[in-house]
């Protein structure tokens, strides 16, 4: 696929090299940016193995198993994979260190799912200055749908504020007179998801009648909760990351508070959250989901599940299936590969970041299924779906149509 | 908790150090400076970020170094200092457009009022009972800068993107090497003038307070007024080595300034020797570069590969690169005899 034909002539030629391609003729030409050889092609990532944030590094450890996966398979179009994979310790200014480290020293062709939305704010501007992709960033910030400003940097999972909305528009359906009270994480994930509550709920905000905010520095959310029942509120929304989500559910059984209670998804892990929290404390906690749990045995038996299982046993024994990172990873990691694929021998940076935003109906294995993949040249966001769930038994039960949180604005 | 007490407050908290130990000879400093002009010279764009990094923090384990050092008094609040530095540098460039140049000093003299007034209450405090104030002034900042009533300036939680200056004059070179030399010229006039302030009246008082405060006093010395000031050159310099790192990060958000911070600065002095100047730019070198070996070990245990190397560090010279570095002396004095 040549990005600028010049002539008639040499688009019809393009177009015969592009069919050609596809078909694994030999003579169509090839084109590479630094980072892409006939045999090899180099990957960048940033995840923070060690400090606050280390229970995330596990995607970075899936994300190189399946790049192994790929490589011992014959890797992409004939070339392997290097991934190359540094720590930032959740540091901006390390993650600035580590990127150009990435780009002008190991000479990567693009960074691939960097986690942290300070890590990626930091580098962000740096990326897009050198035109270097910074693809399918792990973090569920808005701000990375912008490709007017930043046509460099895409997002990957959907992002908190169009989770939030659809809680919103659940609420304002189901229960319109709910008096709402809110536990957020006082971060970037916390403010941003309430943002998209508030904006969600728009003129019916004052259904919202309390907001406690809590650091990860604190040992327990207990008091912020009791705080929470005293304002006689009859729903609760828990705001938080999986350690604290787990001490909500168990909090609020223990004062036999029994609100409307909504859980992010990022605390939607039955094996994280629910379980240590207690399968019976957990009846009718309300969340939403794109992807597949690997804990849940609904999918025990579905064709993509088989798929990431027989993955995991292979090449990457070690981890645990429980765990919603290793899900993400996988994710993620395949979406990267089939970017890849779609590059064919056209391995420059812009056709990077212009596969990226022709996505069609992509769906990874560990999608929901009806949750897909769609991008474009205007549209940075590559899932916007969610569907809602409530916890029942030992597992989550899907429920009501997958649900598009598609910002407006 | 009696033996902690006498410990805390008994023994001098910080070896004393000869007043002509603390600084390089002039040969070998001219053959220092010498490397540090050239090198870029030679060397990838993103190596020359990383050394002006390196005399970022360089700068801040000096302060910290002035403090513990000079004084004798403990710090791991550095972070807090760095983070005021850093937030005003690029507040006042993002906020108010002025010259990034010029907001260091504004930075540095924040960050002194800040450290000084911070030293009037530690006064009362010593050993590690200062060490835990200061700890609790290095939690406390980032969650202050989280704070919704200063989100308008602070960016809150996003934090604020701050623009690379270009290299002025129209200089055929690029942002990163202009902003290293600028870093250098900064790093050498503070620190010639840290060198000067501990050869000083004033350093020689830091000095007696570190080594025996009751004989200090006795000696007609304002204690109180010593040690606050102290505190605050201390947080001055870091201020200005906070305003340096963001405009070479580009980027300042709370999660850049914890705690982890104030315990590398910290550590950084300890590696490079407590007391001994030029040793700040080596412990620099140690928390920039023996993570990333580390790294390079082995990643899932590079935590476990810091320490190591770290113990062995502590185990083999416990006085850090000053040791090293007398060693080298003490053999090459030999060698001229001979």
């Amino acid at each position: 696929m040549l990005s600028r034909p010049v002539f008639p002539a040499a688009a019809f030629a393009a177009a015969i090299i592009t069919l050609a391609s596809t078909t694994g003729a030999a003579f169509a030409q090839k084109k590479y940016d630094t980072g892409a050889t006939d045999t090899e092609i180099k990957i960048g990532n940033i995840m923070p193995y060690s400090g606050p944030a280390s229970a995330y590094g596990v995607i970075g450890k899936t994300e190189a198993a399946y790049f192994n996966k790929i490589n011992a398979e014959g890797g992409i179009n004939g070339r392997k994979i290097t991934f190359i994979s540094y720590d930032d310790g959740y540091s901006p200014p390390k993650a600035v260190e580590q990127a150009r480290k990435l780009v002008e020293s190991d000479e990567v062709l693009l960074i691939f799912n960097p986690l942290g939305t300070p890590s990626n704010t930091a580098i962000q501007k740096y990326m897009n200055a050198r035109k270097v992709p910074q693809l399918f960033v792990a973090t569920g910030a808005t701000k990375w749908n912008d490709p007017k400003d930043f046509p460099w940097t895409m997002g990957w999972q959907p992002s908190y504020q169009s989770e939030a909305r659809i809680y919103a528009k659940y609420l304002m359906k189901e229960a319109p007179n709910a008096r709402i009270s809110v536990l957020y994480q006082n971060d970037d994930f916390g403010k941003d998801y309430l943002k998209g509550l508030k904006d969600g709920l728009g003129a019916k905000a004052s259904m919202i009648i309390a907001e406690e905010s809590y650091e990860t520095s604190e040992p327990t959310i207990d008091n912020h909760i009791v705080k929470l029942r005293a304002s006689g509120a009859d729903a609760f929304i828990s705001i938080t990351t999986p350690k604290f989500a787990a001490q909500a559910i168990k909090k609020l059984a223990e004062i036999e508070w029994r609100p409307l209670h909504i859980v992010s998804n990022v605390s939607a892990s039955v094996g994280s959250v629910i379980k240590p929290a207690g399968f019976e404390n957990s009846q009718g906690v309300l969340s939403a989901a794109y992807a597949k749990d690997g804990a849940d045995p609904q999918w025990d038996n579905d064709p993509g599940m088989k798929k990431f299982f027989a993955f995991l046993e292979k090449y990457d024994p070690e981890a645990n299936k429980l765990d919603g990172s290793v899900v993400y990873g996988y994710g993620a990691a395949q979406t990267m590969v089939k970017v890849l694929q779609l590059c064919g021998d056209n391995l420059t940076r812009e056709n990077v970041m212009k596969q990226a935003a022709s996505l069609k109906n992509f769906a990874p294995d560990t999608l929901l299924p009806g949750v897909s993949i769609n991008t474009s040249p205007t549209d940075f966001a590559p899932i916007e779906q969610l569907q809602m769930m409530r916890f029942k038994g030992e597992k989550w039960d899907l429920f009501g149509d997958i649900i598009s949180g598609e910002l407006s604005n | 908790m009696s033996a902690v007490q006498e410990t805390a407050s008994d023994a001098p908290a910080v070896e004393a150090v000869p007043k002509r130990a603390m600084t390089l000879g002039t040969g070998t400093s001219l053959v220092v400076l010498a490397l540090l002009i050239a090198a870029p010279l030679f060397v990838k764009n993103f190596v020359i970020f990383q050394m002006t990094m390196l005399l970022v923090y360089g700068l801040a384990v000096l302060a910290l170094n002035i403090l513990t050092g000079g004084s004798g008094q403990f710090s791991l609040g550095q972070s807090a200092f760095y983070a005021v530095g850093a937030y005003t540098s690029a507040i006042l460039m993002e906020h108010f457009g002025m010259n990034y140049a010029l907001t260091l000093p504004v930075a540095g003299l924040i960050c002194f009022v800040f450290g000084f007034l911070f030293g009037q209450p530690a006064l009362r405090l010593s050993g590690v009972y200062l060490a835990l104030a200061t700890f609790a002034l290095a939690t406390a900042m980032p969650q202050l800068l989280k704070l919704g009533y200063f989100e308008y300036w602070t960016g809150g939680v996003q934090g604020l993107v701050v623009t690379k200056p270009d290299a002025p004059f129209g200089l055929p070179i690029s942002q990163d090497m202009w902003l290293y030399y600028f870093t250098l010229v900064i790093t050498i006039a503070i620190y010639i003038f840290s060198v000067n302030l501990l050869k000083s009246r004033s350093g020689r008082a830091f000095m007696a307070i570190r080594d025996n405060e009751i004989a200090a006093s006795a000696m007609g010395i304002d204690v109180a007024l010593y040690k606050t000031l102290a505190f605050g050159v201390s947080a001055g310099i870091t201020g200005v080595a906070g305003g340096l790192g963001a405009i070479a990060v580009q980027f300042v958000a709370p999660d850049g300034y914890t705690i982890t911070l104030a315990i590398s600065l910290f550590l950084g002095m300890v590696v490079g020797g407590v007391g001994w100047l030029p040793g700040s730019i080596i412990g620099s070198a140690f928390i920039i570069f023996v993570p990333n070996i580390a790294e390079g070990i082995s990643k899932g245990l590079s935590g476990a590969v810091f320490g190591v190397i770290l113990f062995l560090v502590i185990f083999l010279v416990p006085h850090g690169a000053r040791q090293v570095a007398m060693v080298a002396q003490h053999m090459l004095g030999k060698l001229k005899k001979r």
